[in-house]
């Protein structure tokens, strides 16, 4: 298979030698310059939608999301500014404010994705109003619960399920912040024929929103390390059968 | 010309509540009532969660006792399971409620009621709170914190944090007792013996100067309620129920917390956001009961452990029978205190504490379940109904205080009687108000007003609602 060109541009001020196919994120990370991300999940594609990792680029007023902007040559790409700061904290303060997120007895209390950004962007209040939505938990699966009150929207379930597990459970209504995560033709989990009952779309949830059931608050560890491991070793069958 | 005399908020008690006191013509009191002024609608919002989450959230209830919340829906939550937990799991969770009665009491003497003890109920209120005691008596508010410490260290060495642990689980606590925390809870305990030992010694030399007080604070004939064990010992984490009448009469014994609804009515009365539970059979409102340390003292045939055995023994001669004046909850908590210091020890030696072996899963298996347990301030009791999910679907709580509901308004009209004998507003007269109130130690949610002036607001309301006299501080 034919490697994309080679380019070079800079991420902070740093040169970095790139491949064309490359993402701006990818090539971050693996110069060890850190974006916070919240939707991406190495080894699922790519979705741009939390935007938490929008970085600037010299010669445009414009914000790139890093997970799926590629470099061109000659790129000057910024990942940290008083701007971005503050775009990243309205962000998570959106998120935050849109559902209804009470880390206190929150079964990923300690281990969660959103939680943790938060601390680390310095998000220590929700400056806009919180729309307190009434939802529900479904909690018709045997083994799993899904709790829309903590879910971010992310679609890592949706994609996991569909690209890794192949089943397609998840997929998405609704728009903006009517949006919801539904199980085959939105039904009661525990009725959707399509369900492996693998359990992957828990581990790969960022909050608490998908969780093993019987688990109480801050129990929830999640482990989506097998992620990578499986999607190359899928990679890898379907360039043999090129 | 009948008057109203209303202390809102009364101070130095957990939660906001306020005081009426409504004096007829000859400014004689005719009536006191004590209302509960917040809403909390946890029963409400609970609904819809699912039931493994609602030991942390009815935790929340209380930042004073919150171990207690947990330990109630925890085992409300075993019997949703339908399961046996692990010996361990119960005698840890048994040595996490003992450390939380033992903090949530000395909290109430030392920090909330023992500034009367020292200073006197009509010394000067700007001095009358644990500052003041710091002063005048720097060994009894050290000792007062440093058995708060102990209740709290434990809590955090078991449950990882002081205030709101997610250890206690449905089904058993969520990891084992180290050997390190072990060593760390023995250590602790022989310092706060001797505390307790000299605190009990100081409060017997001196409780018999309030003798005004302990004849008038809520001092009067009702039913006691709590649990015991199968031989009539104390029993603070499980056991059945005992009431005795004031004579000491044993009138029901070994009743099953889970037919609570069977022998106890809750009625609601409009000018309070508190139940009033009553003893069914006796019917409303003669069925007036008390729990808490107190009515533990009175019910229990012995404590369980040698030393809190002794000063029992001491205890139980002030009266012939119960003893029925609700001063003497102050009394009662030292006790308590020495017995949990005890009860502690003894639960570390037994041989398998440390076992690994503390959780048991299931998934849900009845739909209904209740759990009951022995908080700081009396019987705590959860009931939850749930959907076959798991979901919550209906919540009955009855907290140690709502017992005391009636009780409470008894006191205060009790002592509201004796010393107020005119319109005009002595301050000393509000403190003894107040301070029967502050015998239950009412849990009225999680914040204290402890600190620094006191926030008392009297208003004197005529017949045609004209204000005739006002007086704000704090």
């Amino acid at each position: 298979m034919k490697r994309a060109r080679v380019i070079t541009f800079k991420i902070d001020g740093q040169d970095i030698g790139a491949h064309e196919d490359e993402t701006i994120l990818e090539l971050a990370r693996q110069n060890g310059i850190y974006i916070p991300t919240l939707c991406f999940l190495e080894g699922l594609s790519q979705y741009g939608g939390c935007r938490l990792c929008v970085v600037e680029v010299k010669g445009t007023d414009r914000l790139f999301p890093a997970c799926t902007t590629y470099p061109i040559e000659g790129m000057e790409v910024f990942t940290d500014s008083d701007r971005l700061h503050g775009y990243r904290q309205d962000i998570l303060q959106f998120l935050f404010s849109e559902r209804n997120h009470v880390c206190s007895v929150c079964v990923s209390n300690g281990n969660c994705e959103l939680q943790g950004l938060a601390f680390s962007t310095g998000m220590d209040h929700v400056e806009v109003p919180y729309l307190n939505p009434q939802l529900d938990v479904d909690a018709s699966h045997p083994l799993f619960g899904l709790d829309h009150n903590r879910c971010v929207m992310c679609t890592r379930c949706v994609r996991v399920c569909d690209e890794i597990e192949g089943a397609h459970t998840w997929d998405v209504v609704g728009r903006g912040a009517d949006a919801r995560i539904v199980a085959d033709l939105n039904q009661p989990w525990g009725e959707a024929a399509s369900c492996t009952s693998c359990g992957k779309c828990v581990q790969v949830c960022p909050t608490g929103a998908l969780f093993r059931k019987g688990a109480s608050v801050a129990e929830m560890r999640k482990q989506a390390t097998f992620l990578p491991y499986l999607s190359q070793m899928r990679a890898g069958w379907q360039n043999e059968e090129k | 010309m009948a008057k109203t005399i209303t202390i809102d908020p009364v101070t130095r008690i957990e939660g906001h509540s306020k005081i009426t006191i409504q004096l007829d013509d000859r400014g004689q009191v005719a009536d006191a009532r004590f209302h509960v002024t917040q809403f909390r609608g946890f029963e409400k919002i609970t609904e819809g969660r699912p039931f493994y989450e609602m030991p942390s959230l009815t935790a929340r209830i209380c930042g004073i006792c919150p171990v207690s919340h947990l330990i109630a829906s925890a085992k409300t939550g075993d019997d949703l399971l339908a399961v046996q937990i692990p010996e361990t799991a119960g005698n840890l969770r048994r040595i996490m409620n003992l450390a939380q009665i033992a903090q949530s009491h000395a909290l109430s003497f030392f920090y909330l009621s023992s500034p009367d003890f020292v200073m006197g109920f009509d010394s000067d209120p700007a001095a009358r709170n644990i500052f003041g005691v710091m002063q005048k008596y720097p060994d009894l508010a050290e000792d007062g914190i440093a058995l708060r410490k102990f209740g709290q260290e434990i809590i955090e060495l078991l449950g990882g944090k002081r205030i709101h642990p997610a250890w206690v689980v449905p089904g058993g606590v969520s990891a084992p007792l180290s050997e390190e925390h072990h060593q760390e809870i023995t250590q602790m305990l022989p310092d706060a013996l001797e505390r307790i030992q000299r605190t009990l010694r100081w409060f017997k030399g001196v409780y018999e100067t309030f003798d005004d007080e302990t004849r008038t604070f809520a001092n009067f004939p009702s039913l006691f309620m709590g649990l015991v064990d199968e031989e009539g010992e104390l029993a603070l984490y499980d056991g059945r129920l005992r009431i005795v009448d004031a004579v000491g009469n044993i009138v029901a014994d070994q009743l099953d917390p889970s037919r609570y609804m069977d022998f106890l009515g809750e009625a609601v009365e409009p000018d309070s956001y508190l139940k009033s539970p009553y003893y069914k059979p006796h019917g409303y409102p003669a069925g007036i009961y008390r729990v808490g340390p107190l009515a533990r003292m009175n019910i229990i045939s012995r404590c369980g452990t040698p030393l809190a055995d002794q000063e029992w023994a001491e205890f139980c001669s002030i009266h012939r029978g119960a003893v029925l004046s609700s001063f003497q909850y102050h009394y009662a908590r030292l006790v308590e205190i020495l017995y949990c210091i005890e009860r502690i020890q003894q639960l570390l030696d037994t041989p398998t504490i440390l076992s690994k072996h503390v959780r048991a899963h299931a998934s849900p298996n009845r739909f209904e379940g209740i759990g009951t347990s022995e908080a700081p301030r009396g019987t705590l009791m959860h009931h939850y109904k749930i959907d076959e999910n798991g979901l919550i679907r209906w919540v009955n709580l009855i907290i140690a205080t709502g017992h005391n509901n009636m009780a409470m308004n008894q006191g205060v009209k009790q002592v509201a009687q004796h010393f107020i004998r005119s319109t005009n507003i002595e301050e000393s007269m509000l403190n003894r108000v107040e301070g029967v109130i502050r015998c239950f130690d009412p849990c009225l949610s999680c914040s204290t007003h402890a600190v620094g002036q006191m926030p008392l607001h009297v208003q004197l309301i005529g017949p045609d609602g004209e204000l005739l006299d006002e007086k704000v501080r704090g």
